[in-house]
């Protein structure tokens, strides 16, 4: 018994080193795939964080292919102060433990700035480290309010409660959805919907709307909404507000047609994707508002480029999750020049440069805002929501 | 059971008629604890040679991350292998009694943050609060589970997991002017105050007190409870449960009594790598991803490969296993595939009797080779 004690011990730990050993081998090499190697030695060494693999894997995958678009881009324009770009994208999974391991394989890659992490829980744990460590994050994507609580975090989306609130305000400023009675369905497992949920539902009896149904699921439940859209429908709502992701939202919106009940229904930046999800019928979109700061059918010439390269590299359409990632790369870049960073500085000198850097400039052209994007030191942006309406399967800009 | 297992059993029937009582009970207790002092020794040697890479600069930032989570999924292994392998009962709610303990630790700390308490005596006030409150909750689902068996035993484990989570996950519990406030609807706090547990966002800001020091010193106290409780007069009687329940019962041994109390002491232990698990990150939700079954079955795995009762196999599985994926970074998008692969494998080669016979074929040939070459 002792013996094969031993042996398994023995068995595990040749088998673990021997794997260990591939994994650094072909890290090495997997950089080459989206780093250009500048000829004079120095480069910015640009990080990024996010779920590649499991259930939020579409939107580290979106992160992660649009920063490497921007990143081939300005690598082809001679790079952010004359320095090329090396640039590396690391899974974790949309767990916070794993992030914060991705954020250590980073630095010892020599990582100077992070954009990330994509999801809002992972963000704050690393968000820790990267103020510890003094190194400059910018997140596309985390929108709870604690992901930029310390003064080296930025990010380039909303935040939850920001997104409540406007949405709480369009509603209250719409003359024909103010008087509407309001049914809201949202997710009370994750951050992202129940930061919105309350800020919304705050806004709304601050602004005198007329909330008459509230009804919670949680992740492990969100295939079966039948109970909380009778309760919407029993309740007499004829707007139905989604704080919701895309892919619940398509089920809500089947299962309420199914049961031959036809609100208004209001969604957020989540709900962006929805036209393009497999094996949707889109008509049931038709006439579904979301708040998004982007809309991929816009046609000024940044979008269209941005989502030509997008679609012949992934073949579908993005999302408002790379485009804020395509957003926060080139205002690195902006800060950067502007600030005249260079690659050799220590991280933390780059760290004091973009956060001086980034409250001074106005960010254009950005793809997720029309009037450009300036940030206050507290980490926030400062952009205009915009409202779109899907008519005829496409997204239009309302007003 | 395993035939050989069955087989060894019998072989100790027949010696105990041919030897004295009290003789075969020494040597048993003298071989366990030397079985004891090599698991010691592993762990510590493990601590020594991580320190000397760490004085010297050889630990990357990367592996230097890994080394809490890899001590408390240790611990959370020892724990559940007091109740698979010891109590030979089947829990899969052990991610459970880890988020009871991360919560109300968690609390704890950061409530006593704003005070001027040292960290180091509010940490292990959060330990000792986090382990007892795990062992009061494993104590109370204890008493209507542990009437089950078997298989029911097992799904009503992973139903109390679940519950666990999902209660903490929406349970809004804050203060203010006028008090303390706790519901499972959100809320506006009035005036000066704080949310503790704000529904689904959970406690943030929870202090990172976790170290590699304590980890080990936690996975070594644990090893020690264990291991001394599985060689005491109470180890035997809960062995005697597993081995045959009705048997045990006969001779007089209090069944419910003994599987009550290995159940608390492992959900107690789990509860402690809870703690330790909270206080690595700022930032604790119960979601699925930290506290769900999956995680559950990912400690039965780190069980079932180190070997069912072996504690020793538990800890140096739940290392490998944890470190495993995060080794192969490199492969990106393959990684989790190939680790998939990897665990299939190692189970086959660990516990195939076809590959087992290739290796004790292999051991032979070594040895025959030796032995042949000291002649």
């Amino acid at each position: 018994m002792k013996k094969r004690l031993i042996g398994l011990a023995m068995a595990g730990v040749m088998m673990a080193a021997s794997l260990a050993g591939c994994g650094e081998n072909t890290a090495s090499t997997e950089t080459g795939s989206t780093s250009a190697e500048s000829a004079e030695g120095a480069v910015w060494k640009i990080g990024g964080i996010g779920p590649t693999t499991g259930g939020a894997a579409i939107y580290g995958s979106d992160v992660r292919d649009a920063i490497t678009i921007a990143v081939d881009e300005i690598n082809a324009e001679g790079g952010i102060n004359g320095y090329q770009i090396s640039y590396k994208f690391e899974d974790d999974e949309h767990n916070a433990e794993k992030s914060v391991n991705a954020y250590n394989t980073l630095k010892d890659w020599g990582m100077q700035m992070l954009v990330g992490c994509v999801t809002s829980d992972p963000t704050i744990a690393v968000g820790e480290k990267t103020n510890e460590d003094n190194m400059f994050m910018l997140t596309p994507s985390g929108t709870a309010v604690a992901c930029v609580q310390y003064p080296n975090a930025f990010r380039v989306c909303f935040s939850d409660p920001n997104q409540g609130a406007a949405s709480a305000d369009y509603l209250a400023n719409d003359a024909e959805l103010s008087g509407s009675a309001i049914a809201i369905i949202y997710d009370s497992s994750t951050q992202y919907s129940a930061g919105i949920h309350d800020s919304f539902v705050a806004e709304a009896n601050a602004k005198g709307l007329n909330i008459v149904s509230d009804s919670a699921f949680t992740t492990d439940s969100a295939t079966d909404f039948t109970v909380q859209i009778q309760a919407a429908k029993d309740a007499g709502a004829d707007l139905i507000f989604l704080p919701i992701y895309y892919l619940e939202a398509s089920l809500i919106l089947t299962q309420a047609n199914n049961m031959g009940y036809a609100p208004t229904f209001f969604g957020c930046d989540g709900m962006d994707g929805i036209l393009t999800l497999e094996n949707f019928d889109t008509s049931l979109a038709e006439g579904l508002l979301l708040l998004t700061p982007f809309s991929a059918n816009d046609t000024d010439d940044l979008t269209v480029n941005f989502v030509t390269k997008f679609q012949e590299m992934t073949g579908h359409v993005p999302n408002q999750f790379g485009a804020d990632a395509y957003d926060a790369v080139y205002a690195i870049k902006q800060i950067a020049e502007a600030e005249n960073l260079t690659p050799d500085m220590s991280i933390s000198d780059i760290c004091e440069g973009m956060k001086t850097g980034i409250t001074t400039i106005t960010f254009s052209p950005a793809l997720t805002s029309g009037t450009g994007i300036t940030w206050t030191a507290d980490g926030e942006p400062d952009k205009e929501p915009r409202a779109v309406v899907i008519v005829n399967g496409e997204y239009v800009m309302t007003e | 059971m395993s035939k050989e297992k069955e087989q060894s059993l019998k072989q100790e029937e027949t010696d105990v008629q041919n030897m004295d009582n009290m003789d075969i009970v020494k040597k048993m207790s003298r071989k366990a604890s030397r079985r004891n002092y090599i698991t010691y020794g592993i762990v510590i040697a493990f601590y020594a040679i991580v320190q000397i890479l760490k004085a010297t600069g050889h630990l990357s930032a990367h592996f230097n991350g890994l080394l809490v989570p890899l001590t408390y999924y240790a611990i959370v292994a020892v724990a559940l292998n007091l109740v698979v392998g010891i109590l030979g009962d089947l829990s899969l709610g052990h991610a459970g009694f880890m988020c009871i303990g991360a919560f109300s630790a968690s609390l704890f700390s950061v409530v006593m943050k704003q005070t001027d308490m040292p960290s180091g005596l509010r940490f292990f006030i959060a330990l000792l609060i986090g382990t007892v409150v795990a062992a009061i909750f494993g104590f109370l689902i204890g008493i209507p589970v542990l009437r089950l068996n078997g298989d029911y035993l097992a799904i009503v484990t992973l139903a109390f997991g679940e519950i666990i989570k999902n209660i903490l996950a929406a349970i809004y519990l804050g203060y203010d002017e006028t008090g303390l406030h706790i519901s499972f609807k959100s809320f506006t706090l009035q005036g000066e105050g704080k949310m503790l547990i704000n529904g689904a966002m959970g406690i943030q800001g929870s202090p990172t007190d976790s170290s590699f020091t304590i980890g080990i010193v936690l996975l070594l106290l644990a090893l020690i409870i264990v291991q001394n409780l599985v060689n005491s007069r109470t180890g035997r009687a809960v062995m005697a449960i597993r081995d045959n329940r009705i048997a045990a019962q006969s001779i007089g041994i209090n069944v419910t009594g003994y599987k009550m109390l290995a159940f608390t002491v492992s959900a107690a232990i789990a509860g402690t790598a809870g703690v330790l698990f909270s206080h690595n990150m700022s930032t604790l939700t119960a979601t699925s991803g930290y506290f769900g079954y999956n995680v559950s079955i990912m400690i039965l795995v780190y069980v079932v490969l180190g070997g069912i009762g072996n504690i020793r196999g538990s800890v140096i599985a739940a290392a490998i296993l944890y470190v495993l994926p995060e080794m192969l970074r490199g492969l990106n998008n393959y990684r989790m595939l190939i680790y998939s692969i990897v665990l299939i494998v190692i189970m086959l080669v660990n516990w195939a009797p076809k590959a087992l016979e290739v290796r004790e074929k292999i051991k032979a040939a070594i040895t025959g080779k030796l032995k042949k070459e000291a002649d």
